[in-house]
């Protein structure tokens, strides 16, 4: 199965890159973008063909790497 | 004593960190690559700065999870010091032994200037040379040096005075111009600034020699 992880910084920790994102699309005359934050998503497959598995493999590697709870919040999606 | 420099891919201050430690010690340390998976006889240990697996994911994440990481984590839960300095400073936050992260510059800058320090606490093994309230001055270079932690964090590590160092002109955004913080035990210390490049007139300063010279006579 695949996994999709999409990984965003938690509400209230500081992202100068999507603040420099956000004073760019305003040049650019895209009035009204607020709130601008950049995230990463990580794509993988994995070996288990059950989804409840592939989550619980995934979750793990989200814990012990590929996520860090102090800043981040990640979201899972397995796909078949 | 028979201090140790680990060596990650893209590490750049270890050979920095090696010549500040024979200054302060007399003799060359042991330098020990990531990949071990058992460190060698050592009794103080130094996680060096540089661009460890090219900062990828988050600074320091990958080299938090290197093989010999294991063997550091152990030896720093039985009390051996250890100093993790700039990237070092990361990685002992990723690999739990130091509480926070270290986010992207406020700024956005990579900054690479000498700034000045505060010694908030000179009670630890690594800042018992100076005067609580000294300044010094140490080099910083980096493009994530911006600590972080929740209030509940920061508050505790100012009451328990495990803020070793602060930044009297905050050069990155750090909450609480934390420079440098202490683990609960006090034999762990991470910090952004590198004194390890100010240990000659040479290099335009002597402060690290100082900072050296008293964390080995304290851990001797």
């Amino acid at each position: 199965m695949k996994a999709k992880i999409t990984i965003t910084l938690k509400n209230g920790v500081l992202d100068p890159q999507g603040k420099a994102i956000e004073g760019a699309l305003a040049g650019l005359g895209f009035a009204g973008a607020s709130d601008v934050r950049q995230g990463k998503v990580i794509e993988l497959k994995l070996e288990e063909n059950d989804e409840a598995a592939a989550r619980a493999k995934a979750e793990e590697m989200c814990k012990k790497l590929l996520a860090n709870p102090v800043m981040e919040n990640y979201q899972i999606e397995i796909l078949a | 004593m028979k201090p140790s420099v680990i060596v990650f891919p893209a590490s750049n201050c270890d050979r920095d960190a090696a010549a500040a430690l024979e200054q302060a010690t007399g003799k060359a340390p042991l330098m020990v690559w990531h990949g071990e998976a058992s460190l060698p006889d050592t009794d103080f240990i130094i996680l060096p700065g540089g661009f460890s697996y090219g900062d990828y994911l988050r600074s320091g994440a990958m080299a938090a999870k290197s093989p010999i990481m294991r063997a550091v984590i152990d030896k720093a839960n039985a009390g051996t010091p250890v100093i993790g300095i700039c990237n070092g400073f990361q990685t002992l936050c990723e690999a739990g032994l130091l509480p926070g992260v270290l986010l992207r510059n406020s700024g956005l800058n990579f900054v690479c200037r000498s700034v000045t320090l505060r010694v908030e606490n000179n009670s630890s093994l690594f800042t018992s040379g100076f005067e609580k309230g000294a300044f010094v001055d140490f080099p910083v270079a980096h493009h994530d040096g911006n600590y972080f932690a929740d209030d509940e964090t920061l508050t505790r590590l100012e009451g328990d005075e495990r803020v070793a160092f602060r930044y009297v002109d905050n050069p990155n955004g750090s909450a609480r111009n934390i420079a440098g913080i202490l683990n609960e035990a006090g034999n762990v210390l991470g910090m952004m600034p590198h004194p390890e490049r100010v240990i000659s007139p040479l290099l335009g300063g002597v402060d690290g020699a100082a900072f050296f010279k008293s964390v080995v006579e304290a851990a001797a």
